[in-house]
């Protein structure tokens, strides 16, 4: 099983149509990898579906690194 | 002031006959079928089994995996078709040229799979489950929209939605854009996707479609004494549009003019055409008229020909109401008989075998004639395409709601 984290850029690149290894632990969806609105609304329902959690909406708008990211799905991932 | 002259400059397709507009004109003008087996679904449960798919289009060609997961599948052979003619005309966008070119094209329905799809997620995940992508994904005018985008189109952006008869109106309305002198450049089509369970149950339900489905290349047969509907097609058709001395003034490759457009309304049924084919023939006469034209100057006409029982008797009945004596001298075949019934898109694959028929000087064949309808009694190029002295050509297209649109070329 891969971990929380390649898990989480493996969705990054795929959402927002970048490499996987342009993706670092401290990028930005918007600034560094090009994200629009859209694309992060997108992105939460992606992580939402991998990790078969439910992020609410106060929580996805903090959610906007990378690091972000992979904090929140260990904090919150169904054993 | 002498109006403006409007010419043919690029040509895109994606169509069940082919995705480029060589390999679509060799299977059009060789009576290929594109018509088969329904593979985009189930359809155990459907009383039509057969529809003529796009096969082996790749969308990678011509959108990333990113643009293309978020837009629906009208839209990525709408895009397909006017990336394709707007590459074939090569104009190069500049600063000052950029305001002057515009984009026209519509779809007869737009993106029903992704609706369709979308209602699955929502009724087993509800209201969160919905992609931001959504309506911009399933909307039809996002084709305009993303093609003036891609390229940096700053004219007129528009989608203009008239059932069958979209993607005629779009051309037309392009054309006389262009006339007006808004712009000197569009490119203009109609693009259609909807081999799904909705719109294959709707049209079956309304009984438009054939239901031949243990022999689906000669299922849809305009003009033949069998026919029994029409077989639903999918795919786009575009053409650039461009004002004469400005693409004389580029040396661009001129395929042919466009002369003339009509339009008329039967104010009749909400899908049977008219019986005494009174509202296509006001429609025929309106584009010849637009055009300067006289009746013994058509050589051949691109009918609507669904291969429906009604619409395919009432075409006939309209163009020798158009032109009285004349209308048994005029080529007149249904490419429809080999693509099928792209709705919105027809009038955009049928204005590029229109233009190619009159650049080629070859009128199309209409396959699958093998008892012709003796109340059907044109010309209809039975089963074998025929090189011959094409000096103008008609291109009708019929639509529900009784609307209906005529483009006028010629050869130049």
């Amino acid at each position: 099983m891969e971990n929380i984290e390649q898990r989480v850029k493996k969705i990054v690149a795929e959402q927002l149509g970048v490499n996987e290894s342009e993706i670092k632990i401290e990028s930005s969806f918007v600034d560094d990898l090009g994200a629009d609105s859209l694309d992060t609304v997108e992105l939460v329902m992606a992580l939402e579906e991998e990790f078969e959690c439910e992020i609410p909406d106060e929580e996805a708008e903090k959610i906007t690194t990378v690091q972000q990211a992979i904090d929140y799905v260990t904090a919150h991932l169904k054993k | 002031m002498t109006r403006r002259r409007v010419v043919i400059t690029g040509l895109g397709i994606i169509s069940p006959v082919g995705n480029t507009v060589p390999e679509a004109w060799d299977n059009i003008v060789n009576g290929r079928s594109g018509i088969g087996e329904i593979t985009r679904f189930d359809t155990s449960n459907f009383p039509v089994k057969i529809a003529g798919e796009v096969k082996g289009f790749d969308i990678d060609a011509y959108l990333s995996p990113k643009e293309a997961r978020r837009m629906d599948v009208f839209i990525h052979y709408g895009m397909a078709a006017g990336i394709q003619a707007f590459k074939d005309c090569g104009l190069e966008v500049t600063e000052s040229n950029a305001e002057r070119i515009g984009v026209n094209i519509g779809s007869g329905i737009g993106g029903l799979p992704m609706i369709e799809s979308t209602h699955d997620d929502y009724l087993k995940g509800g209201p969160r489950k919905i992609s931001p992508f959504f309506i911009p994904g399933t909307i039809i005018n996002m084709i305009a929209g993303n093609l003036s985008i891609m390229f940096g189109l700053k004219g007129p952006c528009l989608a203009m939605v008239t059932a069958c008869t979209t993607a005629t109106h779009c051309i037309g309305e392009a054309a006389r854009l262009i006339q007006y002198g808004d712009v000197d450049v569009m490119v203009a089509g109609g693009a259609e996707s909807t081999v799904t369970p909705l719109a294959v149950g709707g049209f079956a339900s309304a009984r438009a479609l054939s239901t031949r489905n243990d022999d689906p290349a000669t299922a849809s047969r305009p003009w033949d004494k069998g026919r029994d509907g029409f077989v639903l097609g999918e795919g786009a058709g575009v053409m650039v549009l461009e004002e004469y001395e400005h693409a004389k003034a580029r040396g661009a490759r001129i395929y042919a003019e466009v002369v003339g457009y009509g339009m008329s309304a039967d104010a009749y049924h909400m899908t049977a055409p008219c019986e005494d084919g009174s509202g296509a023939a006001r429609c025929m006469t309106n584009a010849m008229r637009d055009a300067g034209m006289s009746l013994d100057e058509v050589d051949y006409i691109n009918a609507h020909g669904t291969s429906t029982p009604l619409g395919d008797l009432a075409e006939t009945t309209a163009v020798k109401r158009c032109f009285g004596d004349r209308a048994k001298s005029i080529a007149v075949n249904s490419t429809k008989s080999m693509t099928g019934h792209l709705l919105g898109a027809a009038g955009g694959v049928e204005a590029v075998f229109t233009t190619l028929a009159l650049h080629h000087q070859i009128a199309p064949p209409t396959i699958n004639i093998f008892e012709q309808d003796e109340q059907c009694d044109l010309d209809y190029v039975a089963n074998k395409a025929r090189p011959m002295e094409i000096r103008a050509a008609l291109s009708n297209s019929f639509g529900f709601g009784g609307t209906n649109g005529t483009l006028a070329f010629r050869r130049i």
